[in-house]
């Protein structure tokens, strides 16, 4: 889907969200109150600029105090690589925006994440990844790395990893490992409005972090629940 | 990975009390020994774990050579390998007892 | 470990266990899943790869004058001290449980390449929880401190856990950044990033650079002693996570922005920062520097 799919399926009747520059910001009327929406598109990198401007609109968010839920929808590409960004602190700006996300959640705003196209490493972790619960829509392309590359880093042939791949999701690109690794929690139905859908998730919304659980139960990141819980539990016994 | 693992019967026990010590970081050419005192006094094994193939022999004439010296009686000794030199190895392994008898 | 080994100790030559044992208070160190219960990476073996008893990463708790702490630090010598599955739930284990327990303070001695590309969902998804982990801390009291001084530096998701913390000590070698040299220079081409000139990677990402712009909060020497210091001096100073503290990080970061937006050089930077002689920076001694940084009004903040 597009993003304009997408927003429209949301709000049958009409919004307020605009792109500029692949950064998305609006708002739309949802369940009787209003569905706050920022957002990456076009597959756009983002930068120092795009994480702050993003950045504000969450904290203008919060000021509101209306609790509104927010959903980050995020088809976008890494973190912007250059000079200029890393000069800046570009980590900074990055963990900035998934505070602000993470502050927004502690005050009562439910955040939902929607990834309808790529993204990657430092971008995800900033946008999609800080929200509360992730969803994706059918043909989401997230990934660390491509394949390609994984193959030059890791000196293996592309071949014996396209092949590694179809066993072990915790390594290999694409939406059905992320769903594994429980960093998405759910693939929504694009042929159905997604407002009743996104509706749905915040009626749920989990209590505590749950990512390495659905990680276990789907497979994808076999023992990541079970070290952190161990490591928990013993450090809580003192 | 291959896997070795050699056994050893030792004339008395590794000095000491400590119960486990573990010395060295698995990187290029260099390894990471985890000792534990958890063996009959006069038994010692060592497993090892590495990326480089066909080293078995030399890998056995090493640890031969550690216990002959080191004599440690009762002490398992794990060994994971990023690719280290058998001088590197020896190095090592002596350090390692000498951690479990401090 | 007692001070004059403390004093001698570099904290860039030294490896993960070394670091805690002289940072701590001697002997108060207890580290929870320690190497002895084996919880290897399941996947490294996949790509004929070794393993590390601890997965490149000691957590536990101890003491650093006498106060409780909750520590981790990376090993990175060990595949450039990056995120893997086991790797990264020992850490979020850690930061959850520090939650219940309210230790003085969580210490994260980063030393990280950013995620294992081997375990590269398990590590990214990893570094998520973790910051959530530490924003839970934090909005219950607890000082989250990192310090970075290591070999591998601070890169990729490993830049994003930095900027969560409430404070943050470096080194001179203590390099933050998300995209490392090699990323930008493989992606965007020499021109953009020449990641073989030293010189502009410690430049444009080096501790100093970070310090004088206000992405970190104490400028150490390598030794293990100044970060221990440093650690205790921001405990003692960290900012509360709430609406006010991101509202000010906001303005700071808008503020460096259009300030230095246009700024081709760090030595730029500096100079707009009002530092007399930016060129002769990277050679300066940490008490030459600290004089330098008390000139930088950006460098002093509670906007974290």
């Amino acid at each position: 889907m597009t993003l304009a799919e997408i927003l429209a399926s949301l709000f049958p009747e009409g919004h307020a969200v605009t792109v500029a520059d692949g950064l998305v910001a609006g708002e739309g009327p949802f369940e009787g109150g209003r569905l706050r929406v920022i957002g990456v598109d076009g597959d756009a990198p983002l930068g120092v600029e795009g994480a702050l401007t993003l950045a504000g609109h969450v904290l203008d968010a919060v000021r509101a105090g209306d609790k509104a839920p927010i959903l980050v929808a995020v088809d976008s590409d890494s973190q912007r690589m250059s000079r200029r960004d890393e000069l800046l602190g570009l980590n900074e700006c990055l963990a900035h925006l998934a505070k602000a996300l993470l502050l927004a959640d502690r005050r009562g705003h439910p955040t939902v994440g929607l990834l309808y196209g790529h993204s990657a490493a430092g971008a995800f972790i900033a946008t999609a990844l800080a929200t509360r619960v992730l969803a994706a829509l059918p043909g989401a392309n997230p990934s660390v790395m491509d394949l390609p590359s994984v193959a030059r880093v890791t000196k293996l042939p592309l071949e014996k990893l396209q092949e590694m791949a179809k066993s072990t999701p915790v390594f290999a690109p694409g939406l059905d490992n992320m769903l594994a690794t429980g960093a998405v929690h759910a693939v929504l139905d694009p042929e159905k409005p997604l407002g009743p859908q996104i509706r749905d998730l915040i009626a749920v919304l989990p209590e505590r972090d749950e990512r390495d659980r659905l990680g276990q139960e789907r497979g994808g990141r076999p023992v990541a629940e079970a070290i952190a819980k161990a490591v928990a539990d013993q450090i809580r016994a003192g | 990975m291959e896997s070795l693992t050699f056994r050893h019967t030792t004339t008395k026990p590794l000095p000491g009390t400590k119960p486990q010590a573990i010395t060295g970081v698995v990187a290029s050419g260099n390894l990471e020994i985890l000792l534990e005192r958890v063996l009959p006094p006069d038994a010692c094994e060592v497993a090892i774990e590495t990326p480089v193939a066909g080293y078995g022999p030399v890998w056995e004439a090493v640890v031969a050579d550690f216990v002959a010296r080191a004599q440690p009686g009762g002490v398992r000794i794990s060994i994971n390998d990023g690719g280290a030199r058998p001088d590197t190895v020896s190095l090592r392994l002596l350090q390692g007892a000498r951690l479990m008898e401090a | 470990m007692a001070g004059p080994d403390r004093d001698r100790l570099s904290w860039y030559e030294a490896s993960a266990r070394q670091r805690l044992d002289a940072l701590l208070d001697p002997g108060s160190f207890t580290e929870v899943l320690g190497p002895a219960e084996r919880r290897m990476s399941p996947h490294l073996p996949l790509f004929d790869l070794p393993r590390a008893f601890d997965d490149g990463i000691v957590v536990g708790s101890g003491s650093l004058d006498g106060k409780t702490m909750f520590v981790a630090a990376q090993e990175g010598r060990f595949m450039g001290g990056a995120f893997g599955e086991v790797h990264g739930a020992k850490l979020v284990g850690l930061l959850r449980a520090a939650l219940d327990v309210k230790p003085a303070a969580v210490l994260l001695l980063l030393d990280t390449g950013g995620v294992r590309l081997q375990e590269a969902n398990a590590g990214e998804t990893a570094i998520a929880e973790a910051m959530r982990a530490i924003v839970a801390a934090r909005a219950a009291g607890v000082p989250v401190v990192g310090l970075i001084g290591g070999r591998a530096g601070c890169f990729g998701g490993g830049g994003l856990i930095a900027g969560t913390c409430s404070r943050l000590a470096v080194s001179e070698g203590g390099r933050i950044s998300v995209s490392g040299p090699e990323v930008i220079e493989t992606n965007k081409g020499a021109e953009e990033f020449d990641s073989k000139d030293r010189a502009l990677v410690w430049r444009t990402m080096g501790g100093k650079h970070r310090r004088l712009i206000g992405g970190a909060d104490a400028f150490c020497a390598d030794t293990v002693s100044a970060f221990r210091e440093a650690a205790l001096r921001l405990i003692a100073d960290a900012p509360a996570f709430d609406l006010d503290t991101l509202t000010a990080e906001q303005a700071r970061l808008r503020a460096r922005i259009d300030r230095f937006g246009q700024c081709r050089d760090a030595t730029d930077i500096w100079a707009k920062l009002g530092v007399n002689d930016p060129d002769a920076v990277p050679a300066m001694d940490t008490g030459a520097f600290d004089e330098t940084v008390a000139q930088a009004r950006e460098a002093v903040h509670d906007a974290r």
